[in-house]
């Protein structure tokens, strides 16, 4: 028995300086006791989320094993790290007003986002079951814990349990399905899980497998809140508190589909024809009960959980083509679909979000979709802004939303599955629907009570940032659909 | 794996010794003992009275707090045992990787004592 | 090995048996109790499996601590258990049905289970000689080294609980007065002790 060598640390560089960072920062809060401890480690929070960013880059040179197989990193790491860590940030940004007026801001909160963003990263560079799981671990711990951050609300406490219990539930599945796979493999290894299913490939794989997959796949899904696995969406979205929200809308999301994408992909490619069929369930349920239930919501955090399992359904529909069996090319564009699809629900999501946070009469917060009437009137640029990402979220060209939509029709198409980019299609001609009438409500309803204006300069600024890129992606898109071809390439390799 | 095994024969001999002797002590009493139980018999007297209430009281939230963190520590020193034993052939990395994970669960630590979670008042 | 066949036997049926008492015990308490009793006898199958590590680990990390906890946790809630008992024969179809699909489940695919020798070989590839290392020994030569990832990120996991717990429950009480010894010991007389002589008949 040798003596392992010592591991190669420059491809985890990005997430250890994350876990040495989340640890230093929570010194830098337990030893300090000024009043100004809570915004200075959000700020530093938010400058680490940040900076891992070009650490990212810079470190990942083609693909990068380490860690005997459990870790790996590749531009499709990157180019997903980079938008959980952007929403990450922006979710610490946002927060920081909203949690010091509902007097629970604690410097534990930027901490426990940071920790649940380094489980992202380790999930998005998964190469095994076991690191797979343990990151889904760590990030879905420190998201049960920010849910019910509130915790003298009831609901929050509420959402931070079902959220919990519920997770634990898909935890456990996901856990049946990989035990499984490798009591039938004996590998848990990406690389090596490809190749046991390549060498079975055209004899029937084994039932055992292909149960396996399935309770993988179901696991991963609640992950992503694709239907069935979705219910616990609203209510958690409905508890938690708003920038609680907005981040469980995004980063979550984006880390467990690039996750699902990596692994249906790699290690399962080969067994396609069993999966796909899952997918397209799943992603035609999320699609439909996205855009039906989400009608009759009053509340707008209510609305937006049932938005974004819809979304989550037309991301799915990229995930589909991707395990079409009409060629390697079909197959990417199915891929690169759904990763433009995430860049944009990324700016779309943290957009309208901001908005929601900035929705306050006299000090309190509102959430019912009848409170934003007047909103034209009393602050005419919000609700231009708004009413930008209600259309960009609807998918009326020429914004961004329209393009992620398009993105994943086309492939949907070129892989054959046409009942599906149709179904895509009506499906969000009726969740039109909904976010048209958020924008009646602030046009055409009066009332009395006019918005609190003072609107804090970081806020501010996200809502510019993500309303540029919604609007004018279409003069420059290259660098959303350069990186996600850039990423996709790591999935295929030629 | 038999070898194994039988090492573990002594406890299992001596389960089944404890286990046989209880059940016969007990068995014996009951049936040997003379037993007439009446209503005032069994009922507590002279030193005793009937519970007012149930005995089940409702504990603090804090009892709680201390039981997860000794079921962190009582994890963290799950980890050593192996470690322990194997450290002479894992060398350096082994060692390190030990002392980092005790890094962070160190920092923890720190945690818990500044926000005085150790304390109980 | 018969003496192997009866340990297998006994233990396992304790186990299932108090897995039982655990669902169906009328005090919650005895519940736990229960669940104690099935994590010895699951330990014990676990020696017969040759993994002696998980047998120690399951009494004193489930055991120790776990049970405690749970114990901790009945005794928390302010739940009148009667009333929460009256569903029971209510679900119990439903209950019976969903652990049946689960046994069809499991008797499908373990049915057809065939351990491929690949397999085996795969699993069995990183780890040291069975019957040449002591179990313990053999773990401590994977975790520390080859899944050094995985024993980081265990570490972080655990990190997070710890804030979590305390995020969630701890409380600072203002106004509570803590023995601070260090001050007691640091006090001088000199400083607070004032010695004055008093006249009598007058005060001070």
């Amino acid at each position: 028995m040798p003596v392992a060598a010592f591991p190669d640390l420059i491809p985890a560089i990005p997430e250890i300086y994350l876990a040495v960072s989340a640890m230093i920062l929570l010194m830098l809060g337990v030893y300090s006791t000024g009043k100004q401890t809570v915004r200075t480690v959000s700020y530093l929070s938010t400058a680490a989320l940040f900076f891992a960013i070009p650490l990212t880059v810079m470190v990942t040179d083609g693909r990068m094993v380490t860690f005997g197989g459990l870790f790996v990193t590749d531009s499709f790491a990157v180019y997903a790290k980079i938008l959980v860590l952007v929403s990450a940030g922006a979710a610490i940004v946002m927060a920081q007003d909203y949690l010091e007026r509902q007097d629970i801001a604690r410097f534990e909160f930027p901490v426990l986002v940071v920790l649940a963003s380094l489980g992202m990263l380790m999930m998005i560079s998964a190469n095994d079951l076991m690191s797979l799981y343990l990151g889904l671990e760590l990030q879905s711990l420190a998201l049960y814990v920010i849910a019910s951050f509130q915790r003298d609300s009831i609901r929050s406490a509420e959402a931070g349990l079902k959220y919990f219990v519920l997770g634990a539930l898909a935890s456990g599945i996901l856990l049946y399905g990989m035990s499984l796979i490798y009591g039938f493999a004996g590998t848990t290894n990406f690389d090596s899980l490809a190749e046991v299913f390549k060498a079975v490939n055209g004899t029937e794989p084994h039932l055992g497998v292909i149960v396996g997959i399935v309770f993988i796949i179901a696991g991963l899904a609640f992950k992503v809140s694709a239907v069935p696995f979705h219910m616990w969406t609203p209510d958690v979205y409905e508890g938690a508190p708003t920038p609680v929200t907005a981040l469980f809308a995004v980063a979550p999301k984006i880390a467990a589909m690039a996750l699902f994408a990596r692994v249906l992909v790699g290690p399962f490619g080969d067994l396609a024809g069993e999966w796909q069929q899952i997918i397209i369930f799943i992603s035609i349920a999320s699609m439909a009960l996205g855009a039906f239930a989400a009608i009759n919501q009053n509340n707008i955090k209510r609305l937006m959980a049932y938005s974004s399992i819809g979304h989550m359904g037309y991301a799915l529909i990229g995930l589909a083509a991707a395990g079409s069996a009409v060629s390697a090319e079909v197959r990417a564009a199915g891929i690169q679909g759904l990763l433009i699809y995430l860049a944009i629900y990324m700016f779309m999501n943290i957009g309208t979000f901001a908005c929601i946070l900035l929705m306050r009469r006299q000090g309190r917060m509102l959430e019912g979709i009848d409170d934003l009437a007047g909103l034209s009137k009393s602050n005419p640029v919000m609700a231009m802004v708004l009413a930008v990402f209600m259309f960009s979220m609807a998918g009326i060209p020429p914004l961004a939303g329209f393009f992620g939509k398009f993105y994943i029709f086309a492939a949907a198409i070129e892989a054959d599955l046409f009942a599906l980019a149709i179904i895509g299609v009506l499906a969000s001609v009726v969740a039109a629907f909904y976010y048209l009438r958020i924008i009646k409500v602030m046009y055409f309803d009066s009332s009395e009570e006019e918005f609190d204006r003072p609107v804090s300069r970081d806020m501010k600024s996200i809502l510019v940032i993500t309303g540029v890129v919604v609007i004018l992606f279409f003069i420059y898109p290259d660098p959303v659909l350069n990186g996600a071809e850039l990423a996709t390439s790591a999935l295929f390799p030629q | 794996m038999d070898g194994l095994l039988r090492e573990y024969l002594p406890i299992l001999i001596f389960l089944a010794i404890a286990t046989g002797l209880a059940l016969v002590i007990v068995t014996t009493s009951y049936i040997v003992a003379r037993q007439k139980p009446d209503a005032e018999k069994v009922s507590p007297y002279e030193c005793g009275f009937p519970p007012f209430n149930d005995a089940r009281r409702q504990f603090d939230v804090r009892f709680y707090l201390v039981a997860i963190l000794f079921i962190i520590f009582d994890l963290e020193v799950a980890f050593l045992f192996p470690w322990a034993i194997s450290l002479g052939g894992i060398g350096m990395l082994g060692f390190w990787s030990m002392m980092i994970f005790l890094g962070i669960l160190t920092i923890g630590f720190i945690y818990e004592w500044k926000k005085g979670a150790l304390e109980w008042e | 090995m018969i003496l192997q066949a009866i340990a297998f036997w006994v233990f396992a049926s304790i186990t299932v048996a108090a897995a039982v008492m655990v669902i169906s015990a009328k005090n919650p308490v005895h519940s736990v109790l229960f669940l104690i009793l099935a994590f010895f006898n699951a330990a014990g199958l676990f020696v017969l499996l040759g993994a002696e590590f998980l047998a120690m680990i399951l009494i004193v990390v489930y055991v120790g601590a776990v049970a405690v906890l749970f114990l901790f946790v009945v005794m928390m809630l302010d739940i009148n258990f009667a009333e929460l008992r009256q569903g029971f024969l209510q679900y119990l179809p439903i209950g019976l049905l969903v652990g049946l699909v689960l046994l069809v489940e499991l008797a499908v695919v373990v049915g057809g289970w065939v351990i491929s020798t690949d397999a085996t070989a795969r699993a069995t590839a990183k780890m040291p000689a069975v019957d040449q290392v002591p179990n313990t020994d053999a773990l401590g030569q994977l975790i520390f080294t080859h899944y050094l990832y995985l024993f980081q990120g265990a570490g972080l996991v655990l990190l997070v609980a710890m804030i979590g717990a305390i995020v969630l429950t701890h409380r600072s009480r203002p106004g509570v007065r803590k023995q601070n010894i260090s001050d007691q010991l640091a006090r001088d007389p000199k400083e607070t002790i004032e010695i004055r002589k008093v006249q009598s008949g007058s005060g001070i």
